[in-house]
């Protein structure tokens, strides 16, 4: 791989590590997989774009974020109003958001800002060809503080313990309800956020830019805690971050390897797997283990 | 005095209308008064877990009144009511998050009291407290307040709960058979730390246990439920002169006579 190719992964995988934080927040901590992600990806990117277009790139990653709160508040309403399961709730914001993205970039399903100012253009190349990657380490750096810090509220501890016991959450006198809906708005947040980033990085807001983005947040979530462990919300917010450059450099591995760019889904989609049953295998291993020592005897 | 908590005439079914329908509470009365220390005995099934439900909020009752110091809380939401009622389980899994430390869950329990304020962490006095209260448990789990709460034993988790439960000093606690699932020596020392607890803070208390002479030694006054009622109703003098043998007689006398009404209703 050559350096240009590592630097570009790198910065792709700190893009996409707010993803695996945001599924940090709803998948690991409140314990929902929440498929909004799909659409709120490419939400924040449409978002962003039009911005973008408009002259304001920076006032674009926030508004990415605004749009990325409201669709977690569909997504929560649905669940803890209308009673829908909650992978059903996700399934149905994230489609109805297929349409809403095209609407947002007036009726077209891409938008370039190729002529336009980026994030990226607008900082003056202070370290030469490292600028990018040094802006975009900021940005994700800043809102993993802003994510630990957050969990140590009281809010946040509410957050936590929502997905730990929810039982516990209504005897310590807090809605569930309301604190589920503040985490899912934090984590579509977090990925609209991503979205943005992901659009201006491009130069071009795409409505199909979302599509499998949950699970290549989960792989690099997995891919974190394989190696940092699960003991703190410190340790899950760098681990998710961590965990995302490293798939970005397994992929860009296997792009070099020449696996071709549409293999890579199936890449991501046997990486998860493997990843999340592997305790149920490990188990099974261990078991077999036994039985053979057992047997020896 | 005044009366710390009301049931008028409470009733509650389940599956109303289908196969499944279940009259549970049927008409329930009952008036605690405050630093009543009430302990709840009768059969399986026999609605005493349901009474706590319509005391806590679990569900709306379908028709009577719940009044709690002077408040109706009949249509108040379980988390509503929880700032005012503490209350603990059989299983020493439910009132804790086994993810979180020790002192991360007390400071949950502890934000009945502190809610809305925005802060980062636990503050030093809130710890120094919360070491002080756990170190009145006598488990040693004042040293290990940074350890995950998943990794204590279910005696412990139970104690803990029950100082969760109490942290904020609630109108009214609410006692589930909170030892049942415990070895007889830890389910004594949570007993104790029970009564320690109720006594210090002159608690509001309500505790259903199957163990007849806990129900008599525990408390100042003693209930018996069965199919949705209270059938027997003793204090002061009359439950000083009960003893546990008498008591089981008529338990199970009463117990009888539902049986019995069972089998006149099959052989009609
Ligand atoms: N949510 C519910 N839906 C349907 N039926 C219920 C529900 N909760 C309780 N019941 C029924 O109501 C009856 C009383 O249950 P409850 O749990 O109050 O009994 P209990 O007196 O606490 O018994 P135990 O001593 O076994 O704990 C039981 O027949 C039970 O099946
Ligand atoms: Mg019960």
């Amino acid at each position: 791989m050559t350096m240009i190719a590592l630097r570009g992964a790198i910065e792709i995988g700190l893009i996409y590590g707010l993803v695996a934080l945001a599924l940090y927040i709803s998948y690991r901590t409140l314990d929902i997989a929440d498929l909004t992600v799909d659409g709120t990806f490419a939400l924040g990117a449409a978002t962003t774009a039009v911005c973008t277009v408009a002259g304001h790139p920076v006032l674009g990653l926030f508004a990415a974020m605004g749009a990325g709160v409201l669709a977690g508040f569909v997504t929560a309403i649905l669940q803890t109003k209308l009673k829908v399961q909650s992978i059903l709730a996700g399934i149905i914001t994230m489609t109805a958001l297929y349409s809403i993205n095209i609407i947002v970039m007036g009726n077209r399903s891409n938008l370039p800002m190729a002529k336009n100012d980026t994030l990226f253009t607008l900082i003056p190349e202070f370290a030469g060809d490292y600028t990018r990657l040094i802006v975009i380490a900021a940005v994700i750096a800043l809102v993993c503080v802003i994510t630990v810090l957050f969990f140590r509220t009281p809010l946040g501890l509410s957050v936590r313990a929502t997905g730990d016991n929810r039982d516990m959450v209504s005897a310590s006198s807090i809605n569930p309800a309301f604190t589920t809906t503040v985490g899912l708005c934090a984590a579509n947040a977090v990925v609209g956020l991503a979205g943005a980033l992901f659009a201006q990085y491009q130069k071009v807001g795409d409505s199909t830019s979302g599509t499998g983005t949950v699970v290549i947040g989960l792989a690099s979530l997995i891919i974190g805690e394989v190696l940092l462990g699960r003991r703190s919300v410190v340790r899950g917010v760098i681990g998710a971050i961590v965990g995302a450059i490293i798939y970005r450099i397994i992929i860009a591995a296997a792009l070099s390897a020449s696996i071709s760019a549409s293999n890579l889904k199936l890449v991501s989609a046997i990486i998860v797997a493997v990843a999340i049953s592997y305790p149920a295998i490990k188990e099974q291993l261990d078991l077999h283990k036994m039985r053979k020592a057992a047997k020896v005897k | 005095m005044s009366k710390m908590l009301v049931l008028d005439q409470v009733c509650k079914t389940f599956n109303p209308g289908s196969v499944n329908e279940k009259v549970v509470l049927t008409d329930l009365s009952l008036e605690l008064e405050k630093g009543d220390f009430v302990t709840i005995i009768g059969g399986n099934g026999t609605g005493k877990s349901t009474l706590f439900n319509a005391v806590s909020g679990n569900f709306y009752v379908d028709s009577g009144r719940v009044e709690l110091d002077g408040q109706d809380i009949t249509f108040l939401k379980d988390y509503q009511r929880a700032n005012q009622i503490g209350r603990l389980f059989q299983d020493p899994l439910k009132g804790t998050a086994p993810n979180m430390t020790i002192e991360e869950n007390l400071s949950l329990a502890y934000m009945r009291n502190t809610k809305g304020a925005l802060r980062f962490g636990i503050s030093a006095k809130e710890r120094e407290l919360f070491r002080q209260r756990l170190a009145m448990l006598d488990l040693g789990l004042e040293d290990r307040m940074k350890s995950k709460v998943g990794l204590l034993s279910g005696g412990q988790r139970q104690a803990l709960t029950l100082l969760m439960a109490t942290l904020v000093t609630p109108k009214l606690l609410l006692l589930d058979e909170h030892t049942a699932a415990l070895d007889p020596a830890t389910a004594e020392k949570v007993l104790n730390i029970t009564k320690k607890i109720v006594e210090e803070n002159g608690l509001t208390c309500m505790m259903i246990t199957h163990n007849i002479g806990d129900a008599l030694s525990l408390g100042n006054r003693t209930i018996m439920m069965d199919s949705g009622k209270i059938i027997l109703d003793i204090s002061g003098e009359e439950r000083s002169q009960m003893t546990v043998p008498k008591l089981l007689e008529m338990f199970h006398q009463k117990s009888n006579k539902a049986l019995d009404n069972d089998r006149i209703l099959l052989a009609k």
